[in-house]
């Protein structure tokens, strides 16, 4: 599994990544968590507010921070 | 109501003297600061409740269908409903260009977005009710839709820095089902997150204010913000620029200069210049923009700012 979080570098973005990273670790699945912070790469996943969530190359949240729980249940 | 029991509580409870300054500073102090806090609250949760049914992928597939001047004035009113923060400017730039969406009315969204932020509409109202606030939102889209006019006019697609490919086709965004529960519940905490944030500007904001109220005497604020200063207009807009995302700490001292004699345009020209210019989002917009059109874009908004001043200033 691979999970995106797509942000440039906004504070928001970075409570995003670390909630994403706490998600994974709790659900003890193996999935690779990459940040992207390019905003040509943003664009191209057609995302406007960010910190977006990509899960597998599907935008799945944009705009807002997850909690733990929201996410756990997103790569569930 | 409100005013009366703060009188008892002071005068009767804490058995200060009614009339003594230091008494009525409390007075106004504990008044103000409950009064406008559980107005934020009211306001800011109602208004995230309604914006969570506009996204700005929404609003980009429907203004992508329209033309100049009525997208204008469409995209300055979805400015108001759209939830913006200034670190999504750049992918929403750049988002509305990719859509063929002409640069003039990007700018009439980009400028009345921030100018129409939850807090800056909560504040303006519980202090100064709702006809300032329908005043400042109008004259607000005034200056959003003549900015954007004004930018698109002038054909400046080449001081855009990163090349936008055009999306092809037909542009589609797909509407979310948000069970209303779901809402309410981030609504709420989207309100208390905010609440964290300037509650402290706030008291200070008030504390100040109130100073003001019991010890400067009007006179003073008279000759500085009052009628016969041409000059307080642009003063105040100036003022406001380096005040960015402090709303909730200057509007209370607004409310305290204006009840002194601080004339209302320049006070609306001092809230516009706070919530419209920000430094901040100046230095993310220059990763897509030259400075030349960042200037072009803060120079048109802020002689609209002064001119809605000066307009008011001259009718009232």
């Amino acid at each position: 599994m691979k999970i995106e979080i797509l942000g440039t570098g906004c504070a928001k973005c970075k409570a995003l990544e670390e909630a994403t990273k706490q998600a994974v670790a709790k659900s003890g699945k193996f999935a690779q968590i990459e940040k992207v912070d390019d905003i040509m790469k943003i664009m191209e996943y057609n995302v406007m507010s960010t910190p977006g969530l990509v899960i597998d190359g599907k935008v799945v949240s944009t705009g807002k921070v997850l909690s733990v729980d929201e996410i756990t249940a997103l790569i569930g | 109501m409100w005013q009366e029991s703060v009188n008892i509580l002071v005068y009767e409870w804490l058995k200060m003297p009614q009339g003594e300054k230091l008494s009525d500073v409390l007075n106004f102090f504990i008044y103000d600061t409950v009064k406008i806090l559980f107005l934020l609250i009211v306001i800011i949760f109602i208004v995230t409740l309604l914006r969570s049914y506009f996204s700005t992928e929404k609003v980009r597939e429907y203004l992508s269908k329209k033309h100049e001047y009525t997208g204008n004035v469409l995209a300055a009113l979805f400015g108001i409903i759209t939830p913006f923060c200034s670190c999504s400017a750049i992918p929403l730039f750049l988002g509305f260009l990719q859509a063929r969406i002409p640069l003039g009315v990007t700018f009439s969204f980009l400028i009345s977005a921030p100018l129409n932020n939850e807090i800056a509409i909560a504040m303006l109202f519980s202090i100064f009710g709702w006809k300032v606030t329908a005043l400042y939102i109008g004259f607000g889209l005034l200056v959003a839709i003549v900015g954007g006019i004004i930018i698109g006019r002038m054909r400046l697609g080449k001081e855009i820095l990163i090349e936008v490919k055009p999306i092809e086709g037909e542009i589609h965004a797909e509407a979310q089902i948000i069970p209303f529960k779901t809402r309410l519940v981030e609504a709420k905490e989207y309100t208390l997150d905010i609440l964290r944030k300037i509650w402290l500007y706030v008291l200070f904001g008030v504390g100040a204010g109130a100073f003001i109220h019991g010890y400067v005497p009007t006179e003073f604020i008279t000759s500085i913000a009052g009628g016969d200063n041409a000059f307080a207009v642009p003063l105040a807009t100036l003022l406001g620029v380096p005040m960015y995302s402090n709303a909730a700490g200057v509007m209370p001292l607004i409310e305290v200069l204006t009840s002194k004699g601080m004339l209302l345009g320049t006070a609306l020209s001092f809230m516009m210049a706070i919530t419209a210019l920000s430094l901040p989002e100046a230095m993310i917009l220059k990763r897509v923009m030259s400075l030349k059109l960042i200037a072009i874009f803060f120079g048109t908004v802020t002689l609209g700012i002064m001119g809605v001043g000066y307009l008011f200033n001259a009718i009232l």
